[in-house]
């Protein structure tokens, strides 16, 4: 494979079905913590940090 | 189980590999570099010698206590590279104003010391404030004590002998002409070495947690050290001219190492600069707060959206060059798009101050962080809009960079840090307070009063300068030439110096009030806030007698 046909398979893949996944991805991980029932988690995701002063 | 002989032996191997590279050096820079390497080596064999009990802290650790003795140098080195690096910034800050200040020395002369300033400043303060922090986070968060104990001494001290080969090697003129990776071959390589351990440390002690969840603040610190990993390879990648000497030649040529470059340096800017900060921001800001991050969620979000924009962003640094206009494009379109989680992330920061909003007028170090996220919100505003084209192609080359990197280094990076700092010590070296509270307050004014100089005037530097090198006559000539430019901004040379110098002012209080801190020393000092009480008005009200007045005559 010459380098010119690398580079226009590689701009292709960017393009299209590399776009792609990558934005489903993205946007699968930005939702998870919005699936249902993550709300308790999250909450007690962001006081773990507290724990630490409550216990002896 | 390491003897003191094997230890010993290792670090006479390595003085031994040392000087037979100074003996065969073919230039005096890698021969002086390779001088430094032994005289670490004998201040390790000395140490070695000397019969440190390596029991408590390495061999047989209290898993019951958290492991703060690397965390402590970290925090000093933190302080100590931080007043080194500011000091540097305002000597080339004058040498610009000034340039009777090069010395006509080649070792003095403003090119090199920038790269001494820069690299103090991101390298040497901020790197050491990142591995201090993110080994007191990870354990904290984690409730569990740090993993690899050797490993984690050999990543602060391997780090610090990273940090003086590369200070000597630039004044001494070693150089790749890398913007934030001017460390030549060998330089890397012991970094890498150093950073893998460090890997090591910190997922080693994730590994070992016994909270279930990994707090967002890791998930930044991680993403900081394996995204700054590969950064610093895929960018290293250079072929020495001689194995004793410290030139060396990149794999990538022409646009192609441009951008390689580019996507690291900007990269730098986001995950060692950005990604790694907010990890402090989103541990000490609540617990100073104490009240926990307004959104988990968006912190969430805050993290992926970064990950995934930053590493397109690099190209906005090749505007207008041999670059492909698409990848141009790209590079602008991500760096734009990065706005939004940058001001998401802010955004999460300041309310988690909600409901305790007091604390900015009670609390110099809660004020702090209000202050750096505020300056993280205006550079990640003005980082976008400075990599729309048209824009860059006003301020591209101009001290409006200059002074945009400032807002969010000395603003944002700065500030967290110092607030980071203040929390620390206390805690660290078992105080019941900071020495003083009242200094913390100087130092936040001198700094934000210091900011603004800068900024403001690279602002109207660098606007003027674009301005002066893009006017063209009606012959079709250019109007002004290049030291015309120079002459018109000298006035904002003096003010940026003045800035600078109030900014280290600033750091020198910070640095008193550490030191007197973990001297155990306590300021009797008026509170920074105290409701009004006045002993002379605190009694009854006492009717007085009765006056009969006589009657007035008529």
């Amino acid at each position: 494979m010459s380098d010119h046909s690398t580079y226009e398979v590689l701009r292709h893949l960017a393009d299209s079905w590399g776009l792609l996944l990558m934005t489903v991805i993205f946007v699968g991980l930005s939702a998870w913590p919005f699936r249902p029932g993550a709300k308790p988690l999250n909450r007690e995701a962001a006081t773990s940090i507290f724990k630490d002063e409550s216990d002896v | 189980m390491v003897s003191a002989l094997s230890r010993s032996s290792l670090w006479l191997l390595s003085l031994l590999i040392a000087v037979v590279a100074y003996a065969l050096a073919v230039d005096t820079g890698f021969a002086i570099h390779m001088f430094i390497v032994a005289v670490a080596c004998i201040i390790g064999l000395v140490v070695t010698l000397r019969g440190v009990d390596l029991s408590k802290a390495i061999l047989a650790p209290d898993q019951g206590r958290y492991d703060d003795d690397p965390i402590r140098w970290g925090v000093i080195a933190t302080v100590f590279w931080g007043m080194a690096g500011f000091l540097a910034g305002l000597v080339i800050a004058l040498q610009l104003a000034l340039p009777v200040l090069n010395l006509g020395l080649e070792w003095t002369a403003f090119g090199r010391l920038r790269p001494l300033h820069t690299s103090a400043v991101i390298f040497a303060f901020g790197g050491n404030a990142l591995i201090a922090t993110s080994f007191y986070v990870v354990q904290r968060t984690c409730r569990a004590r740090l993993a690899f104990p050797g490993l984690a001494r050999f990543v602060f001290w391997g780090y610090q002998l990273f940090i003086v080969l590369a200070a000597t090697g630039y004044l001494l003129g070693i150089t790749q002409g890398k913007e934030y990776a001017e460390p030549e071959w060998y330089v890397d390589l012991w970094l890498t070495v150093v950073w893998v351990a460090y890997l090591a440390v910190f997922v080693g002690t994730i590994v070992k947690r016994t909270e279930p969840h990994i707090y967002v603040a890791n998930w930044f610190y991680l993403s900081f050290i394996i995204t700054v990993a590969m950064l610093h390879i895929v960018n290293n990648l250079n072929w020495p001219v001689s194995f004793t000497g410290s030139r060396s030649y990149p794999i990538f040529a022409g646009v192609q190492g441009a951008l390689v470059q580019w996507w690291y340096g900007h990269n730098a800017v986001g995950f060692f600069l950005t990604a790694g900060f907010l990890a402090m921001m989103y541990y000490f800001v609540p617990k100073q707060a104490e009240r926990p991050v307004f959104s988990y969620r968006l912190s969430i979000i805050h993290f992926w959206a970064l990950i995934f924009l930053y590493i397109w962003a690099g190209p906005h640094h090749l505007h207008y060059t041999a670059l492909p206009d698409w990848a141009q494009t790209l590079g602008m379109v991500f760096s734009i798009m990065l706005w939004m989680p940058s001001w998401g992330g802010m955004i999460n920061g300041l309310m988690t101050l909600n409901g305790a909003w007091d604390k900015v007028r009670t609390d110099p170090i809660i004020r702090m962080m209000v202050m750096a996220l505020a300056f993280y919100g205006m550079s990640t505003f003005e980082g976008p809009m400075m990599s729309i084209k048209s824009v860059n192609s006003l301020s591209h080359y101009t001290d409006w960079t200059i002074g945009h990197v400032h807002s969010g280094a000395l603003g944002w990076n700065g500030m967290i840090t110092f607030a980071s700092v203040y929390y620390l010590v206390p805690r660290l070296w078992n105080r019941s307070r900071l020495y003083s509270l009242r200094m913390v307050n100087w130092h936040f004014w001198l700094a934000t009063v210091g900011i603004v100089f800068y900024a403001s005037s690279m602002w109207v530097a660098g606007i003027t300068q674009g301005l002066m090198w893009r006017e063209y006559g009606a012959d079709g000539y250019l109007v002004n030439s290049f030291v015309e430019t120079v002459a018109a901004l000298k006035p904002m040379y003096f003010l940026r110096a003045f800035g600078g110098f109030l900014y280290l002012t600033g750091a020198v209080i910070m640095t008193i009030n550490v030191w007197r801190t973990i001297l155990g020393h306590l300021r009797e000092e008026a509170p920074m806030a105290d409701t009004a009480f006045d002993p002379e008005k605190d009694r009854p009200v006492v009717q007085p007698a009765p006056v009969h007045a006589a009657p007035v005559a008529a």
